[in-house]
């Protein structure tokens, strides 16, 4: 089984349920792509019967005010908007984030280096080598979903998804990585652990990080 | 003021959920059974999205410290005020120093008790909704415990003195199927993935209810539901209702406290205005999925609305009869 996600040729515009729409951007899985979203995003903020526009990896999701009777007046809106092309550039916050590779805190570092074929030292420099771009925020509250990886390191998520992982808790699957902000389940490959808070609701905005944000790994200890 | 004098796990403090944050990462939350709260709040002259308790596990015990207009709703739980048996789907007033007794579920799976002004605690991100991942709102983000106190914000609204009820909405409203817990579906962007044995089955199934269900999602047992080829997704947005389906092929229903963004690859959606039967189902219970379009959404979502205003307007009309008639 391929990690990787098939490119659509098209955009795919598609309901989620009674009061959502789900857009999923043609085209390949980079950052590109996704700075178009965002710049969607922005746009599709100010429609009317939009309540919020939600980045995801290469797609976007419309929450309604209600349930519209036919998507087309969207679908129609979605495409043009699109089609322009517009990218947004953000200045980028850049967070340094000490890892605990493996150990207690990452119980899954050992299947993902025999699942790519290396070493677990390898798996480590390779994870640790790139600037990763928050592409979405969510999940969780906080919780920043990575671009960036490496492609020897993609890997489809685990079969039996865990109860629970602590917050501060290293993972990745498919062409992801990201930490966990709170305790919660998770089917990913939990590999480190790190010290950080990335959300509070005292604050505005309550998360730590945005889209285009940058964030850098950096081994602090490997437990192999 | 309400004090908790023993309660199960999972009493949380819950409105109608957040709202405009889901690009933070935070959950809707909120009633479980958004439809029972709003009943609950109109029954005692609130606003439909005052906080109220829900109560998932039976049973509870709580004493009134002062004067104080309540109502229970959602599932029939044999309530005793004092020595008093209430029907469900009813608003009363209490006494100081009355008991009120929640007994096990007859029918249905979670109590909404509203109170007159909604549940006082403070809004957190414009909701006052507990988020238990995360630890905030309601009364410090966790679950009630024994010895809680929790203060209502009150209104001047006068109810009959025999209370106020209303017709359930499981049978004031049409169910898509012949059971109570079918629910309307609209395919999502991976039904056509599906073999066709596997999109018969997702129709035709009970699909069991299991014990690991929660507000977060619930779990279901049936038929293995089988792609033609794997998926791998790019993580999106997800909405409650959404039915996704890992690996193991055993549908997953997300609901009010699931994860905003997910990856699985999902068959359908469950339309909001059928949410609130999910909630009241019980491990054990069997769902049933009824396809349907966005044009039947809407017709639900109309539907719904109707009905509520209907009740706000006879549950209006009934109370300014009773004070008309000096039995308020």
């Amino acid at each position: 089984m391929s990690a990787s996600a098939a490119s659509l040729e098209e955009p795919r515009i598609t309901p989620l349920g009674s009061s959502a729409i789900l857009f999923e951007a043609p085209g390949a899985f980079d950052i590109q792509h996704q700075r178009r979203i965002w710049a969607l995003a922005d746009a599709a903020a100010t429609w009317d019967m939009v309540v919020e526009a939600v980045p995801g990896m290469t797609n976007l999701m419309l929450i309604l005010a209600r349930p519209p009777r036919d998507i087309g007046v969207f679908e129609t809106l979605l495409r043009d908007a699109w089609d322009i092309g517009d990218e947004k550039h953000v200045e980028p916050t850049v967070l340094e984030l000490s890892i605990v590779y493996g150990g207690e805190g990452g119980p899954h570092l050992h299947d993902v280096a025999e699942g790519a074929g290396l070493s677990v030292a390898e798996v480590v420099r390779i994870h640790t080598e790139p600037d990763y771009t928050v592409y979405a925020v969510g999940s969780h509250a906080g919780y920043c979903y990575l671009g960036g990886l490496d492609a020897r390191l993609f890997m489809p998520r685990r079969k039996v998804p865990l109860v629970s992982i602590p917050g501060g808790s290293l993972s990745l699957a498919g062409m992801q990585t990201g930490v966990s902000a709170s305790a919660g389940p998770s089917g990913w490959h939990t590999i480190g652990r790190a010290e950080i808070s990335f959300f509070d609701p005292k604050r505005l905005p309550p998360a730590l990080m945005k889209p285009g944000d940058v964030v850098r790994f950096k081994a602090e200890r490997v437990i192999a | 003021m309400i004090e908790i004098l023993s309660t199960p796990s999972l009493v949380t403090i819950q409105d109608l959920g957040r709202s405009g944050f889901y690009r933070y990462g935070v959950c809707r939350s909120g009633a479980m059974d958004r439809l029972a709260l709003a009943i609950g709040n109109l029954l005692l002259g609130n606003d439909r999205g005052a906080a109220g308790l829900e109560i998932p596990i039976l049973p509870l015990r709580l004493r009134f410290n002062s004067d104080l207009n309540f109502s229970l709703t959602g599932a029939d739980c044999g309530a005793m005020l004092g020595d008093r048996p209430l029907p469900p789907f009813w608003a009363t007033r209490a006494k100081a120093e009355d008991v009120l007794t929640l007994n096990a579920p007859r029918s249905g799976c979670r109590v909404y008790l509203c109170v007159a002004g909604g549940i006082d605690v403070p809004e957190v991100l414009d909701s006052r909704s507990t988020q238990l991942r995360e630890t905030f709102g309601g009364i410090e983000g966790r679950a009630l415990a024994k010895g809680d106190r929790i203060a209502a914000v009150g209104n001047d609204v006068r109810l009959p003195h025999a209370g106020v009820g209303t017709v359930p909405p499981a049978v004031a409203l049409a169910a898509a199927g012949d059971s109570t817990t079918a629910v309307r579906v609209i395919p999502a962007a991976e039904y056509a993935d599906y073999d066709d044995a596997s999109r018969a089955a997702f129709w035709s199934a009970d699909w069991k209810v299991t014990v690991q269900s929660n507000r977060a999602g619930y779990r279901l047992e049936g038929p293995e539901l089988a792609l033609t080829r794997p998926r791998e997704l790019r993580s999106h947005g997800v909405v409650p209702g959404v039915v996704q389906v890992p690996a193991g092929g055993q549908p997953i229903i997300q609901l009010a406290d699931a994860a905003t963004m997910g990856g699985y690859p999902k068959i359908g959606v469950v339309i909001d205005a059928d949410l609130w039967r999910i909630a009241q189902a019980r491990p054990g219970d069997a769902l049933r999925f009824v396809e349907c379009d966005t044009a039947g959404a809407a017709d639900a979502h109309d539907e719904t609305e109707t009905y509520l205003a209907q009740l706000a307007a006879d549950v209006g009309r009934q109370r300014r009869l009773a004070t008309a008639w000096g039995v308020a």
